[in-house]
């Protein structure tokens, strides 16, 4: 929607993004017979998307903040081209709450969700706010800051162990406190509190029930801006390096019909409560038969191809459509949840040139990248340079079949990590489904 | 309207971004006008890399239709192309009717006003950062210009 609200029919879109996920939806966009304009950096000149797209603009140099993330550049680039509307992909500004603003002021479609929703969305304390007001369930934890040192050791009671002190102050891993042992519970949070203290200038610290392994499980949605909320079935992203995901699949092992109807139920009132526009994730944490809500990501995520082959649906279009026109070509009645797809992510370990590339082939398998034979991967950005998905009736079949894909993939000139997949993917625990978000460290051995 | 209120317009219009105005009230018409903004561009003015090298640049795959040719090499070994800083769209003028900063053959000094990309409604003022001969214009008044469009050959002097 533009900041008037009407609905509006796209004749031209263009991609504030690069790589793979820019050659996907220019595919979309062709398919729906919408114009697509392409932007680049100077480094990404030879790009892919470049070469795809039906126009395109040099936007800035190499560096993303002169370049993919200068919003004056991609709106007045837009402006030019005569597009009537923006879609910023994954990354970048696609969770920029001012570029969506910005966006719509300038008479343009933001393909995602409304500024004040990508803001309330994006405070991880307000996110939860909203969620629990939607009853779903959070970890269990102190509901809010602790400043009280005796007031924490009773919360701190209350949750029981293992337990995590986390500092109010603190980010990104810093600032962190695990505590297993009900013996040591006290003494351990006056430390954690003196930590905080000492670190940060500010005592303030959260607790919350510290989950061993968890599942990483986060649930497909589309939704129309008008409270019409279709569900796309979860997708399993535990396999992780420090927080990056490297296989995805759906359905996930550790989710029984039971748990997957109420995460259905819990994220689509969410939802509906939200008046949302466009495509959304919401990620939880499940351990045993119990799911503890995490986050909403605002937008599409690398992995919706995952969803789309057990589908069926092309969720960039409906995307597109929801945000444009405020409808969507299906409905919840339309949906079937068909057999098991596992996407595997490709990242280059060295950047440069890659003098061949053959992508696999066969039934049921999908690959989404800029790659070409003779491209070149830039140190300038993230490193994934390809999606090798496939699609089978069962997990048992899927492995077998992402297995040969995997092996008749051909990326020469440079090295990535499809080894290390492979040791992953056929370990007897991945193999298994019974693992949590450390499986990475058990098989690999590091982290 | 007093004179009060042409003061405050003045001012008003001063703090704006707007490089024209016409108020018409009663009888009355006033019609104010500034040069345009100089915002500060990332990097004002640009001189291709290495002049002296006859190496032809990676030109881009794509055509962009519309879009000026992004990369230009220079048509003779002492002059220089002068790169466009920003995505926008190129104005030889600061107004319509206004005569343009610089034409084919004249000669400016460092700091002299040579074009205009508007972004987002902004004026983005490109000045000359060396005196200089400009010897070839090379995109049109209203175009689009990309990221390191060509927009200017010219001569050191």
């Amino acid at each position: 929607m533009t900041d008037s609200g009407k609905p509006h029919i796209l004749r031209s879109l263009l991609i504030a993004n690069r790589g793979e996920i820019a050659v996907r939806i220019i595919r979309t966009c062709r398919e729906m017979g919408l114009k697509s304009v392409a932007v680049y950096s100077e480094a990404d000149a030879d790009a892919l998307h470049v070469r795809m797209a039906d126009q395109s603009v040099c936007i800035g140099p190499a560096a993303s903040s002169a370049s993919y993330l200068n919003q004056s550049a991609l709106i007045t680039a837009a402006l030019s081209t005569g597009c009537d509307a923006i879609h910023p992909g994954v990354g970048f500004l696609s969770e920029n709450a001012e570029f969506a603003a910005a966006v719509r002021k300038a008479g343009l479609v933001f393909i995602g969700a409304e500024a004040d929703t990508i803001r309330m969305l994006g405070d991880k304390i307000q996110a939860k706010e909203t969620a629990r007001a939607a009853g779903l369930p959070l970890v269990p934890g102190s509901d809010g800051p602790v400043d009280n040192v005796d007031e924490a050791i009773k919360v701190a009671e209350k949750i029981g162990t293992p337990l995590i002190v986390k500092a109010a102050a603190g980010g990104g891993g810093r600032g962190m406190r695990i505590i297993r042992n009900p013996v040591e519970l006290e003494e351990n949070i006056r430390i954690a509190s003196a930590e905080a203290m000492n670190f940060f200038s500010d005592g303030t610290i959260f607790l919350e029930r510290y989950l061993e392994s968890p599942r990483h499980v986060e649930i497909q949605v589309l939704s129309d801006g008008k409270g019409e909320v279709i569900y796309l079935g979860e997708r399993d992203c535990s396999v992780q390096r420090n927080y990056q995901k490297l296989l995805e699949e759906s359905p996930s092992t550790a989710v029984g019909n039971k748990l997957r109807d109420t995460m259905k139920k819990d994220v689509v009132r969410l939802f509906r409560k939200m008046k949302y526009a466009g495509a959304a994730t919401v990620e939880f944490l499940v351990e045993g038969d119990r799911h503890y809500f995490m986050e909403v990501n605002a937008r599409v995520q690398v992995e919706h191809p995952v969803t789309e082959l057990i589908t069926g649906v092309d969720i960039i279009r409906e995307q597109i459509l929801a945000c444009s026109e405020g409808r969507m070509d299906i409905t919840q009645d339309s949906i079937r949840l068909n057999g098991y797809a596992l996407e595997t992510r490709v990242n280059a370990v060295t950047p440069g040139k890659v003098e061949f590339f053959e992508a696999p082939g066969g039934p049921f398998v999908r690959t989404d990248t800029f790659l070409y034979s003779g491209c070149t991967v830039s140190p300038h950005y993230d490193s994934m340079i390809a999606k090798i998905l496939i699609w089978a009736p069962d997990r048992k079949s899927g492995l077998a079949r992402m297995s040969r894909v995997l092996r008749e993939t051909r990326i020469e000139g440079i090295r990535t990590n499809i080894e290390e997949q492979l040791t992953i993917l056929e370990s007897p625990l991945f193999r298994s489904g019974r693992f949590g978000t450390d499986i990475y460290g058990k098989i690999v051995g590091e982290q | 309207m007093n004179q009060k209120q042409i003061f405050e317009l003045m001012d008003k219009f001063d703090g704006s971004d707007l490089t024209e105005l016409k108020v018409e009230s009663e009888g009355f018409k006033i019609t104010l006008k500034s040069e345009c903004a100089t915002v500060g561009v990332p990097v004002p003015v640009q001189a291709a890399a290495m002049p002296a090298a006859p190496a032809v640049p990676a030109a881009p795959a794509a055509q962009p239709a519309g879009a000026a040719a992004p990369q230009a090499v220079p048509s003779a070994s002492d002059t220089e192309i002068v790169n466009s800083p920003i995505v926008g769209t190129f104005y030889r003028s600061p107004a319509p009717d206004a005569p343009a900063f610089v034409d084919e053959g004249s000669e400016v000094k460092a700091g002299d006003s040579i074009c205009i990309i508007e972004a987002m409604k902004i004026m983005n003022k490109l000045e000359a950062d060396f005196a200089c001969e400009i010897v070839k214009i090379l995109a049109e008044n209203g175009q689009m210009v990309e990221y390191g469009a060509p927009l200017f050959e010219v001569r050191r002097k």
